[in-house]
């Protein structure tokens, strides 16, 4: 596929038509060491395990899912923090999976990440003018001599006063401190940010205002997302599309609406109908709820064939022995269960 | 809860508890305020509070961080360290004032009458000792038995909590637990002495959706066979929609909203509780855009003049003299709706929410 690339001024080099970017089977195993007496032999921790995603530019996608399902991984695997163990990362048709740092250079520029935690995510002794004048600097953005007003306008683009770019991180609240950090993914003027969990240390009414501003962000500057998040509503605010992950997997994937009404795996199931339900007061009426019973297994010993099927409902001996595809079963929505359906009755329940 | 036979579903429907039954208090604040003293000023964290819960009754106090909930709830347990902090005020708990018990007191009152649940089950559970061995010093403490009684106890609890294999369990640590395991483990280790109040601080926050939706369920399933009163501290608007009778809504260490709970998510009348409503995207119908408060909650260290919120208030202006900016107002309690009392000067809320706000929600 190389052969067919073409060198940009920026130095990344693209395939014409080519998606903005892929996931094409990605694995990312961690090695890790047995307990007791099994200490000396090595095990593998299969956080993510075969994940195939494509994100269009501009689009956002949603990936949703618990604890351990791989989500953070993943996105720590689009940034290249971590080199994946199998399979292709493919930015603008180049895989990107396995360049080395030097070679990497100019995708980090076009590839950020937000952060969940505010606090640990920025220098603590660093101006917030530092801060997000070394992205500038890192990338080249801009001459020495414009730094400071490329810094004021971005602080402006993200809601903070232009006049604190010499104010330190413990000076600004949580909400202020998530809005440097994507001042300072703006920086590099990226092509697709990966947000990590962006809202979900932040209070109620401080989370619909960085919603607000990403949501802005996207329409004007036409950013790409990949936003990880747990919290469903969110995701729905935000994406257009979402995939459902667990344990290292991509289970359902699809438009956010088919998603969201008619979810065909049992897990996505699950998960929309434990949502609580704020319309209970309102006279909607309570819906009916899938309680899953026991934990996720352990990445490092997943069950064989479909890994859901320890927790399933509908798991026969078919969901032992083979692994099911993710294949497409409605427009758009691909899903991998052997006994994969729309639910009889909509999971959440309509306001009237 | 306790049939844990992997694969089986189980399919719960939750109905609405009847808000009608009246019972006499068992927990009851009076005018609290908790104030510490700092280098940098005196932080006024609560501010005349007043609230009650009678038995079998769950109140949920919902607010953002800094607004007090969790500060006016350890005062409960008598948790504060006196040398730090300032409480007048009046706390009864079945009867007995908490607000100035002694120490020995106190040391039988927690974990007996009152006990809490927190929010990290990970910091929460000593590393050290395996989970029985918390269960059991927690029971030991209050009742006189043999080490071999308060064991059966912990695995009589553990099952009780839904932990499948509990005499196996009683003798794992907690690291050998799972998230949702050890935040079950600990409400074993809370109910252990059939406490009649119950107070759970964020206890499904840190909690993924599914389990949230489990431990959700065993609250309210062990509230009905204790009959204790539980007062359940969250910022989650869904989590009280489904779990609390009546709420307590708090900004800046006041309580700006109180009543039934479908009165006042369904119709409230105070407009911190619309910007909180207008935050929270929706799972159903389509993505209205979110109508955030704007700003951010005040320091406790210098609490605004007049009415706290009034510095984020979008109505401000709808009421005549600078009277939110100068004057406090009370929390009054509402002729026309039993029960529920808000703190606004506003005249005509009602008509502000049904043709305002409610547009706006989706």
């Amino acid at each position: 596929m190389t052969e067919t690339t073409t060198p940009a001024k920026s130095g990344v080099r693209t395939v014409p038509g080519a998606p903005l970017l892929e996931l094409d089977g990605v694995k990312m195993h961690f090695k890790t060491k047995g307990e007791g007496f099994l200490a000396r032999r090595t095990q593998w921790v299969q956080a993510v395990d075969g994940v195939d995603l494509t994100v269009g530019a501009g689009e956002t996608i949603g990936l949703v899912g618990e604890s351990g399902c791989g989500k953070s991984t993943t996105a720590r695997l689009i940034t290249r923090l971590l080199e994946p163990t199998a399979g292709e990362i493919r930015y603008q048709g180049v895989d990107i999976a396995h360049m080395s740092e030097r070679q990497l250079r100019p995708y980090r520029r076009e590839i950020q990440l937000i952060f969940q935690d505010p606090y640990s995510s920025l220098n603590p002794r660093h101006t917030v003018g530092t801060i997000v004048g070394t992205a500038l600097r890192t990338h080249g953005m801009v001459a020495k001599s414009g730094e400071l007003s490329r810094v004021q306008e971005l602080l402006e683009v993200v809601g903070l006063n232009p006049e604190h770019y010499n104010r330190y991180p413990h000076e600004f609240s949580g909400g202020q401190r998530q809005r440097i950090g994507i001042a300072r993914a703006l920086a590099a003027r990226p092509k697709i940010i990966v947000a990590d969990e962006p809202v979900s240390a932040l209070d109620v009414s401080i989370q619909a205002q960085v919603m607000n501003l990403l949501e802005s962000l996207r329409s004007e500057l036409g950013i790409a997302f990949v936003f990880i998040a747990h919290d469903l509503g969110v995701v729905r605010h935000f994406c257009d599309r979402v995939a459902v992950m667990y344990l290292g997997r991509v289970v359902e994937e699809g438009p956010r609406d088919a998603l969201y009404q008619k979810p065909q795996h049992p897990y996505t199931q699950a998960l929309l109908s434990a949502v609580p339900d704020i319309g209970v007061v309102r006279g909607v009426p309570p819906k009916n709820r899938i309680r899953l019973v026991g934990d996720v297994p352990s990445p490092v010993d997943p069950p064989s064939g479909c890994r859901f099927r320890t927790r399933c409902w509908k798991a026969q001996d078919i969901c032992a022995t083979e692994d099911p595809a993710l294949i497409e079963r409605a427009p758009a929505q691909r899903v991998a269960c052997h006994f994969a359906e729309p639910p009889a009755e909509s999971i959440l329940a309509e306001t009237a | 809860m306790s049939d844990q036979t992997p694969g089986a579903p189980t399919t719960v429907t939750r109905v609405p508890r009847d808000p009608s039954a009246n019972e006499e208090a068992y927990l009851e604040v009076n005018d609290l305020q908790v104030q510490f003293p700092t280098a940098d000023g005196l932080v006024r964290a609560v501010q005349g509070l007043s609230y009650s819960v009678p038995l079998r009754r769950t109140l949920a106090i919902v607010g953002e961080s800094g607004s007090g909930k969790s500060v006016s709830s350890m005062a409960v347990l008598g948790l504060h360290d006196r040398k730090v902090a300032r409480i007048t005020g009046s706390i009864k708990v079945g009867g007995r004032e908490v607000v100035n018990m002694s120490d020995k007191d106190l040391e039988g009152f927690r974990g007996g009458d009152a006990a809490m649940i927190f929010q990290d089950p990970q910091s929460s559970l000593h590393p050290y000792f395996t989970v029985g061995n918390q269960i059991m010093e927690s029971y030991r403490a209050h009742n006189n038995v043999s080490k071999r009684a308060a064991k059966e106890r912990a695995v009589d609890m553990l099952g009780r909590v839904g932990i499948p294999n509990p005499r196996r369990r009683v003798d794992q640590y907690p690291h050998e637990f799972s998230g949702g395991m050890r935040q079950r483990a600990m409400i074993a280790m809370a109910l252990v002495n059939d406490p009649k109040l119950l107070i759970a601080d964020e206890p499904t926050t840190a909690l993924d959706v599914t389990v949230q939706a489990q431990i959700l369920d065993l609250i309210a399933d062990l509230q009905r066979d204790f009959g204790s009163a539980v007062v359940f501290i969250t910022h989650d608007l869904g989590v009280v929609a489904e779990i609390a009778d009546d709420i307590l809504v708090m900004y800046a260490g006041t309580a700006v909203e109180h009543g039934p709970v479908n009165k006042i998510l369904g119709q409230p009348l105070h407009p911190y509780a619309w910007g909180l409503l207008e935050s929270i995207p929706a799972l159903t119908g389509d993505p209205q855009p979110l109508h955030p408060i704007p700003g951010s909650p005040p320091s406790l260290l210098a609490v605004p003049s007049g009415c706290p919120f009034h510095p984020r208030c979008e109505f401000k202006d709808r009421v005549p003299d600078d009277w939110c900016t100068t004057l406090r107002p009370d929390l009054i309690p509402r002729t026309a709706d039993l029960g529920r009392s808000s703190r606004c000067h506003l005249k005509d809320p009602d008509r502000i929410f049904e043709t305002e706000i409610l547009p706006r929600l989706p």
